[in-house]
C-alpha cells in the first residue's frame, strides 16, 4: 500500500477533528447529564478514534482510547453516573489521545500520563463498583473489549466487496488482524475468482472462512471489520460446542451485542444495522463518517489555506489592473470601450465579494475552545461559571479569526479571574452562586462586534483612578470620563488585581489585547458597573484585504478613507473656518461637529481651495469631520501593510496602489482623532 | 557582523553618500530602481521618506543620508532607490534604501577586506564589516541588517569623544 502515508495524513486530519468535537460534546454532557444521546455520540466519536487508529497502525492510541470506551459504555448503561472527575477523565483522555497522535508517545511523561489517565478511569469504574458487578474490574484490566472468561470459536464468514482493493484496504491485513485475536484457520474461497485472461488486477474475487478461538468476544471481532462492514459480507457464528458467554460482566456489553452473542443467532452485519447508528452519528460526526465512504458528499471541499490566500493575492492585483484601465477609459470619450470597462469593474466587484466570502468563516470555530477554557479555568479558581456563546454563526475573514484567539482568551480568563468572585462571595452579595459570561458576536455594518460580557463584580473606577495617578498615568485632579478612565487598563503595565495569580495580575494582559485588536484594525471598548457586571466588546472589520474606500484629496497627495465610517459630507467655506474656544466645530443640521484639517496636520503646503470639503465620519460613535481638498469618489481599495518601519503611525493603517501606480495612504480615523488630541495635549 | 564572517569572494553593489563610498553584499539587493513618485507618510520620522510602489506592491523608502545623520542634498537624476532584503527577527523585511548614486558591482576577496581600522575612523566601526580597497579608493562594507535593527537615526560618524572613549569593537 504505497498510499499508507496519504491514509495515515486523512486519518491525523480527521481524527483532529474528531477530538475536537469530544471536547464540544463532554461539556455538552456536563450541562446537561441526562442527555443520553450526546454519550452515544461521544462513544461513537472514541469508537471511530479507536478503530481507525488500528487500521492506520497507530496501536497505542487504539489501545488507549479503548479504556475510555470502556467507561464510556458503562456510562451509557447507566453503571457509572455523570460527574465532574467523569468529565474532567475525559478531557484529559482527549489530551492524552492528541499528544500521541502527534507522535511523540515516546517520550516518558507521556507514558506516565497514560498510565495515571488509566488508573484514574479505573478509579471511576471502581468507585461505582457496587452498582456494578464484580466482574468490573476484570474489565478494566483487560485489554479488548468484552473479555469474558470462557473462550469461543467463532465462524466467520468474509466476502469484501469487490471494489475493495480500489478502496486501497488489504484485506489480508484483516486477516492478519484477526489471527492476532487468537488461533485461526483461514480457507480461501476462490470460485468467485475469474480466469486469468479476464482477470481485473484491482477486482477481488476472494472470499474467506474463517475459525476463530479466542477469549476475545465478538466485539473484538466485528472491530477488525469496522471499516468494510458496509459493503462486505460478513457473518459472525458463535459455534456451540463452546459454552458462550456466561459471566455477568457481559452485561456492560452493549444490550444489542450481549443478545447477538447469547442467542448464538447469525449475526449478519448488514447494511441496513449499520445505517441506523450511522443515523444517528449522523449529526455528531457526519462530516467523517461520509469522508471515509465517499469523499466530499455533503458538497463542501476541503482546499489547502494558502490557495485561498493566493487567490486573494490575485484578486487584488485584478483590483488595481481594473481601475487602471477604468481610469485610461474615462480619459477617452469611447463608448466601446467604456461600456466592456464598466462591465469589468462589475464583474470584478461581484468576483471580489465572493472570493472574500469563501475566506469567511463562523467565529463560533473558536468559540468551542473557550468552552474547555472556562471548564478548566472555573474548576481550577473553585468557581461555578457558565459560558453563554451567541451569534456562533457571524461570519469574520479566516485571518480575523486566527489572529482573534488570543486576545479573547486573554479577556476571558480576565473575567474568570477577577471578573466573577467564589459561589459563596457571590451568594453573599445575592447573585445566584454560578456565574455566567456571556460571548456574543454580531454584525454591525461592515465590522462585527464580539461582545464578552460577565456578572462579577465589575471595575471599580476609583480603584482604576488611584492606581493611574500611584503610576503618575494621570494626575489627581484630572477629569476623565468612565470611557476615558476604563480605556486606562489598557496601558502597558496596569493591573489593579492585589495578587498575581497564574492567570493574571501581571498587567501584560490588556495592553496585549489591545495591540493585538489594533493590528486587525479593530477597536476595543469597556463598559462597567461596580457589583454588576463588565462588558468588553470588540469591533473588527469584517476583512484585511480589500475594502471599500472614499479616495480624497489635499494638495496632490491623495487618501483613503474606509467607507464603512463615512456618513456624509459637506462643503466648508473660508469663511466658516472659525475656531470655537480652540477647537473647530461647524454646525451641520443644527449638531455641532469638531473637525481636523488633513492639510494642518500632515503640513501639507501648496494652493488652499476657496471651498474645502468636510467628510464626516463614525469614530466610535462620535462624528468626526475631516478637511480635504476635494473628494474624488468610492474606490475599491486593495489593502497594503505598511509594514514594521511604519509600526508606530498612528494616522494611516496602510497603503494601497492606485491606478496611476501611486501610492495612497489609508487613513486610521480614530488614529487621527488620538493623533490630534495627543499633540494638542503636548503643545 | 564583523570581518572574520567574510569568508568566500563575494560581490558588493556601490553607492555613494556624499564623497564616501559604500558597499552592500550583492545577495542582500533585489533591485536598483530609479527614482519613483515617493508617497509621503505623515507624522513619520524625516528619513523615513515614505513609500514607493514596486511592481505592486508598496515598499518604505529611507533616506540613507538622513538614517546616517548626514545633513539632506536634494534629489538629483543619479538619485536611486536601492530595494533590499533582509532578514530580522525570523521576518523579510523588504525596504528602499535612498542613496545618492549607485555605482557598480564588485568583487572582493575575503583578502582585500580588512577589519575597520580601530582608531582614527570617521565612521563608527559597530556598523561596518569591513573596509575594502578599490585602486585609490576605500569602500565601506556596511552591515546593512545591524543598521535597519536601530529604530532610529543612527549616528555614522563617530563623535569626537566616542573616537577618545571607547577603541572599537570590531
Amino acid at each position: 500500500m504505497s498510499n499508507t502515508n496519504q491514509f495515515a495524513a486523512t486519518f491525523l486530519q480527521e481524527a483532529a477533528e474528531q477530538l475536537a468535537l469530544i471536547e464540544e460534546i463532554i461539556l455538552e454532557v456536563e450541562e446537561n447529564p441526562h442527555d443520553s444521546e450526546s454519550i452515544n455520540r461521544l462513544f461513537r466519536v472514541f469508537h471511530t478514534i479507536k478503530g481507525s487508529g488500528s487500521m492506520f497502525g497507530f496501536d497505542k492510541v487504539a489501545e488507549f482510547t479503548h479504556h475510555v470506551e470502556t467507561i464510556l459504555d458503562k456510562v451509557r448503561n447507566g453503571l457509572i453516573p455523570i460527574s465532574k472527575e467523569l468529565v474532567n477523565v475525559i478531557l484529559a483522555a482527549k489530551d492524552q489521545i492528541s499528544q500521541m497522535l502527534k507522535g511523540d508517545d515516546a517520550c516518558v511523561g507521556l507514558l506516565d500520563g497514560r498510565a495515571d489517565l488509566i488508573a484514574r478511569l479505573n478509579a471511576l469504574q471502581a468507585a461505582n463498583g457496587e452498582s456494578a458487578s464484580a466482574a468490573v474490574p476484570e474489565i478494566a484490566k483487560a485489554t479488548e473489549g468484552a473479555k469474558s472468561a470462557s473462550v469461543t470459536t467463532y465462524q466467520i464468514h468474509f466476502r469484501p466487496e469487490a471494489g475493495i482493493l480500489t478502496r486501497g484496504l488489504d484485506p489480508s491485513v484483516l486477516l492478519q488482524d484477526l489471527r492476532v485475536l487468537g488461533p485461526c484457520q483461514i480457507t480461501a474461497k476462490t470460485e468467485a475468482v475469474p480466469l486469468l485472461d479476464q482477470c481485473k488486477p484491482e477486482f477481488c474475487g476472494f472470499c474467506w472462512d474463517i475459525q476463530l478461538t479466542t477469549d476475545c468476544g465478538i466485539a473484538a471481532i466485528k472491530d477488525v471489520f469496522i471499516f468494510v462492514e458496509d459493503d462486505s459480507e460478513i457473518i459472525i457464528n458463535a459455534l456451540p460446542a463452546v459454552e458462550t458467554v456466561t459471566a455477568p460482566s457481559a452485561s456492560s456489553i452493549a444490550p444489542v451485542i450481549e443478545k447477538q452473542v447469547k442467542s448464538e443467532t447469525v449475526v449478519k452485519v448488514a447494511p441496513t444495522a449499520k445505517n441506523t447508528s450511522n443515523a444517528k452519528a449522523g449529526a455528531a460526526n457526519g462530516k467523517s463518517a461520509n469522508s471515509h465512504k465517499n469523499g466530499g458528499a455533503d458538497g463542501s471541499v476541503r482546499v489547502p489555506s494558502e490557495r485561498l490566500d493566493r487567490l486573494v493575492n490575485l484578486l487584488g492585483e485584478l483590483v488595481i489592473n481594473q481601475s487602471r484601465l477604468t481610469q485610461v477609459a474615462s480619459r477617452f470619450d469611447c463608448p466601446e470601450l467604456s461600456a466592456p470597462t464598466e462591465d469589468l469593474e462589475r464583474l470584478v466587484a461581484e468576483f471580489r465579494d465572493i472570493v472574500l466570502g469563501i475566506r469567511m468563516m463562523p467565529i463560533g470555530t473558536t468559540f468551542s475552545r473557550f468552552k474547555r477554557l472556562v471548564h478548566d479555568l472555573s474548576d481550577e479558581l473553585g468557581k461555578e461559571i457558565d459560558l453563554v456563546t451567541e451569534g456562533a454563526e457571524t461570519e469574520l475573514d479566516k485571518t480575523v479569526i486566527d489572529q482573534l484567539g488570543d486576545p479573547l482568551v486573554h479577556l476571558i480568563r480576565n473575567s474568570i479571574d477577577h471578573g466573577i468572585a467564589k459561589p459563596d462571595e457571590r451568594e453573599r452579595l445575592g447573585k445566584p452562586r454560578r456565574g455566567a459570561i456571556r460571548l456574543a458576536a454580531c454584525h454591525e455594518g461592515a465590522h462585527v462586534a464580539i461582545k464578552i460580557e460577565d456578572d462579577g463584580e465589575g471595575i471599580d473606577k476609583e480603584a482604576v483612578r488611584a492606581k493611574a495617578i500611584e503610576k503618575k498615568l494621570i494626575t489627581p485632579e484630572a477629569v476623565l470620563s468612565d470611557r476615558e478612565l476604563f480605556n486606562l487598563i489598557f496601558l502597558p503595565g496596569f493591573s489593579t488585581a492585589k495578587a498575581i495569580t497564574n492567570v493574571s495580575g501581571r498587567g501584560v494582559g490588556m495592553d496585549v489585547v489591545k495591540r493585538q485588536i489594533d493590528a486587525l484594525r479593530g477597536s476595543v471598548e469597556v463598559s462597567s458597573q461596580l457589583g454588576v457586571g463588565t462588558c468588553i466588546t470588540l469591533t473588527l472589520p469584517l476583512t484585511l484585504a480589500i475594502i471599500d474606500g472614499l479616495l480624497v484629496e489635499v494638495d496632490k497627495d491623495q487618501f483613503i478613507i474606509p467607507m464603512a465610517l463615512v456618513t456624509e459630507n459637506v462643503e466648508l467655506a473660508a469663511d466658516q473656518r472659525t475656531c470655537h474656544n480652540g477647537r473647530n466645530l461647524l454646525p451641520v443640521r443644527g449638531e455641532q461637529i469638531p473637525y481636523l484639517r488633513l492639510r494642518d496636520i500632515f503640513d501639507i503646503t501648496g494652493a488652499e481651495q476657496p471651498v474645502e470639503r468636510v467628510v464626516i465620519a463614525n469614530v466610535v460613535g462620535n462624528r468626526v469631520g475631516l478637511v480635504v481638498d476635494r473628494v474624488l469618489g468610492s474606490h475599491q481599495t486593495v489593502i497594503q501593510s505598511l509594514g514594521r518601519l511604519y509600526q508606530n503611525i498612528e494616522v494611516a493603517s496602510g497603503a494601497t496602489i492606485m491606478g496611476d501606480g501611486r501610492v495612497a495612504l489609508i487613513l486610521d480615523v480614530p488614529g487621527l482623532v488620538h493623533y490630534t488630541e495627543s499633540q494638542a495635549a503636548l503643545s | 557582523m564583523s570581518v572574520e564572517s567574510i569568508k568566500e569572494t563575494a560581490q558588493y553593489i556601490t553607492f555613494k553618500l556624499g564623497d564616501e563610498l559604500f558597499a552592500i553584499n550583492v545577495s542582500q539587493v533585489r533591485e536598483v530602481l530609479d527614482l519613483s513618485l515617493i508617497t509621503k507618510v505623515p507624522t513619520a520620522p524625516g528619513y523615513m521618506r515614505g513609500v514607493v510602489n514596486v511592481r505592486g506592491s508598496a515598499i518604505p523608502v529611507v533616506d540613507l543620508r538622513l538614517k546616517f545623520g548626514l545633513p539632506k542634498a536634494p534629489d538629483t537624476v543619479q538619485t536611486r532607490i536601492v530595494v533590499l532584503e533582509l532578514e530580522m527577527d525570523g521576518e523579510a523585511l523588504v525596504l528602499g534604501g535612498l542613496a545618492d548614486s549607485v555605482h557598480e558591482v564588485i568583487e572582493l576577496e575575503p583578502n582585500q577586506i580588512n577589519a575597520p581600522p580601530r582608531i582614527g575612523m570617521r565612521w563608527k566601526t559597530e556598523l561596518i564589516q569591513g573596509m575594502g580597497k578599490r585602486g585609490d579608493q576605500f569602500i565601506i562594507i556596511l552591515d546593512i541588517t545591524k543598521v535597519f535593527s536601530m529604530d532610529d537615526i543612527v549616528q555614522l560618524e563617530a563623535t569626537k569623544a566616542s573616537l577618545n572613549a571607547e577603541p572599537a569593537n570590531a
